[in-house]
């Protein structure tokens, strides 16, 4: 099923959960789905008979632009073979996206991950921690504006 | 007699054959040269080539260097790969773990200096010779098998020349 | 009896251990010798690859995404340049696409090679240890007679390649095919259909097929699973679609299947299915420039591209997401092993702590593409 029938069906059933849709981008279209509702979405396009997006290929956080977040979810369908891309933006002053790891098991690692790189929160999630950072480091590394720090542990950071 | 012609010119040897006569130290540091016990320890890609060192066609156990996995066992601990910030301190509580007299070899750019991480890595220990003193360096990206090797060689050399009788500075 | 007071121990195996391949840290939760619970820690290789994307030219990323998986480094660089020829929207000459398919299953052999005998260390037997790396290195010398390397290649560039191939490469590849076949039944004979071995690892963390989906495993461990899914096939890229080879499964031959036995036994499958694509690749080489197509300046359009390809351990893709600059404004690597690993909580639990080595092994994870 292409991306512009997927996105019809789902405006059908979430209608302002759904955002736009973007077709004239180069490679593969994706549309954008409201923070809050992104579980039942999930749920929705994994559930679905005609759907059936099993898959969650990849989770990917990344700072957008200026004031936003986003994380990007790519989708596959063992049974219908077909990609869907869908896209949460968020706010950098209050960065929380509902968790999608009680629908793909996938997403409990990635999310940890770009909460840790990133720093978003995912709400819901049973155990967000940071994965691949110390517990006690500060900031999230991959944010356009971080700063490293001088010291951890005693140890100079830069070369 | 192919244990006493290795060591040559140290000692002095009697027409018996079974007496000889040499010093302590030129003695322990043949033995303690000839049977580098390495931890089995791996870091990053530099792991990989120096798993390729010790398999069949490059032969570490030739040079008397077996894997041991405890550090409580081992004489040299080979610093194979990215030191990250996370590492650094379980690698340091490993050196603390190794018996004296020990010795650190630093396999691979990235242990030297950081190597490709110098700049953005935020994570990555810039070399591992700001945790624990470093006997010989590696450089290379991973190092080749002989170039490890040869960088073992250069610590039997620097181990031949030790005395453990005399206190170290 | 009933009443005798037991306390669950807790056990940290790693990050310094021989049988966790690499600096992987697990935390085991035992009651008795039965394992309750498997929590694993990661980082402790975590090299900023992402950051270290960000802050490059698109050119400059190659040699990162070697060091990413650094086993099979030829993969990695196939899934970035994918993704950011993609982006490009640029033709790549013939040559290079045939040479390019020879080179990742010549890499495929290598990294199951060293799968297959880090797995048999992992079981106690160190002979076919020997005979895996014997056979590596014939791999390692073909690659290094082309592009000088032995494991880090930046070979692959984007729109072509950094070095074109020679006549005595061809000759010495098939040479490489006639020695290598006999020596992989050889491997066979003395591993995959030992008893001890195959005692060791079948019916042991038995992983259901809409488990290893949900969680996203992929590559030989899902097919271990009985599923017949390999993106060469289902989801083709490159010139794979020209070549007949077959996708190997777990069949339960020994065992059940998606244990151990039946994820391990895929690999050793998969060499031979490799070297049949590169016989039929090697003598269609047509002639060609390699670097013909690789652009001046490297500078996509703003957008984003995602290419899934099928790396020796699994799903192996790149998120890059341009803004039109020099360097990437993302990118984000889809790690296979990452995914891999994560469902050990859920298959381990209720076996000994000898069979979490097996499990973790029949994964074949690799630390630098987990922490990347």
């Amino acid at each position: 099923m292409e991306t512009n029938e997927v996105y019809e069906k789902l405006k059908r059933v979430f209608e302002d959960g759904i955002g736009e849709i973007k077709t004239d981008v180069p490679v593969y279209p994706f549309f954008f789905v409201s923070a809050d509702k992104i579980n039942a979405v999930s749920l929705f396009l994994r559930d679905e008979e005609s759907l059936q997006f099993d898959n969650l290929s990849c989770l990917s956080g990344m700072d957008y632009d200026k004031d936003n977040l986003a994380v990007v979810y790519h989708l596959y369908s063992y049974v219908h073979h077909h990609k869907l891309v869908v896209k949460v933006v968020i706010p950098k002053s209050n960065p929380v996206v509902k968790t999608v790891s009680d629908v793909w098991a996938a997403a409990d690692w990635h999310e940890r991950e770009a909460y840790d790189l990133v720093g978003m929160t995912f709400e819901g999630h049973p155990d967000l921690r940071r994965i691949l950072l110390s517990e006690d480091w500060e900031g999230h590394p991959l944010r356009k504006d971080y700063k490293v720090p001088e010291f951890y542990k005693g140890m100079k950071v830069p070369y | 007699m192919g244990i006493l012609n290795k060591l040559d010119n140290r000692v002095e040897q009697f027409e018996s054959g079974n007496i000889i006569i040499t010093s302590a130290d030129k003695l322990l540091n043949w033995s303690r040269l000839s049977s580098m016990w390495q931890m089995f320890f791996g870091l990053a890609c530099c792991a990989i080539e120096m798993m390729a060192t010790s398999a069949s066609h490059y032969d570490l156990d030739r040079f008397g260097i077996i894997p041991r996995p405890s550090p409580r066992h081992v004489d040299i601990i080979l610093i194979s790969g990215t030191v990250t910030l996370k590492m650094a301190t379980r690698i340091k509580r490993l050196w603390d773990q190794m018996p004296e007299p020990k010795y650190c070899l630093s396999m691979g750019s990235c242990a030297n200096c950081g190597g490709p991480y110098w700049e953005h890595g935020y994570n990555v220990l810039k070399g591992v010779d700001r945790i624990i003193p470093v006997d010989v360096y590696v450089p290379g990206c991973p190092p080749r098998p002989e170039a490890l090797l040869e960088g073992l060689i250069k610590l039997q050399e620097r181990i031949r020349e030790q005395s453990l009788a005399k206190k170290q500075a | 009896m009933a009443e005798l007071r037991t306390e669950e121990l807790t056990l940290n195996m790693g990050p310094q251990h021989p049988s966790t391949h690499g600096v992987l840290r697990l935390v085991l939760k035992l009651n008795g010798e039965i394992v309750d619970d498997v929590k694993p820690e990661l980082g402790y290789l975590h090299r900023c690859f992402e950051k270290h994307a960000e802050a490059m030219t698109y050119p400059q990323v190659i040699p990162y995404t070697d060091r990413m998986d650094y086993v099979n480094a030829m993969s990695n660089e196939l899934a970035y340049v994918l993704s950011v020829e993609k982006l490009l929207g640029i033709e790549i000459p013939e040559r290079v696409e045939y040479i390019r398919v020879i080179m990742s299953e010549l890499q495929r052999i290598a990294s199951h090679l060293v799968a297959i005998g880090t797995y048999g260390n992992d079981a106690g037997a160190f002979t076919p240890f020997l005979y895996c790396f014997m056979d590596r290195e014939k791999v390692l010398e073909l690659f290094e007679m082309v592009c000088g390397a032995r494991m880090l290649y930046n070979y692959f560039w984007i729109g072509g390649l950094s070095h074109d191939i020679t006549p005595e490469f061809i000759t010495k590849t098939k040479e490489l095919i006639k020695y290598l076949r006999p020596r992989i039944k050889q491997v066979n004979n003395l591993l995959s259909y030992n008893k001890i071995f195959i005692e060791r690892t079948a019916d042991i963390g038995i992983l259901p097929v809409d488990v290893a989906i949900n969680a996203g495993v992929s590559g030989p461990s899902l097919r271990g699973s009985g599923i017949k899914y390999d993106l060469r096939k289902d989801d083709t890229y490159s010139i794979y679609n020209r070549f007949d080879f077959e996708v190997c499964v777990g069949t339960g031959e020994r065992g059940t299947v998606g244990d151990c036995w039946n994820r391990y036994i895929v690999r050793a499958y998969e060499i031979e299915q490799s070297l049949r694509i590169i016989e039929q690749a090697i003598d269609k080489i047509p002639e060609g420039d390699v670097q013909s197509a690789v652009p001046k300046r490297v500078k996509p359009v703003a957008g984003e591209s995602y290419v899934r390809t099928e790396s020796p351990k699994g799903e192996l893709a790149y998120y890059v997401v341009s803004d039109g600059s020099l360097n990437p404004y993302r990118v984000k690597a889809r790690s296979t092993s990452f995914c891999n690993l994560s469902v050990i909580n859920q298959i381990s639990r209720g076996h000994m702590i000898a069979d979490v080595v097996m499990i973790l092994g029949s994964f074949d994870i690799v630390l630098g593409c987990i922490d990347r």
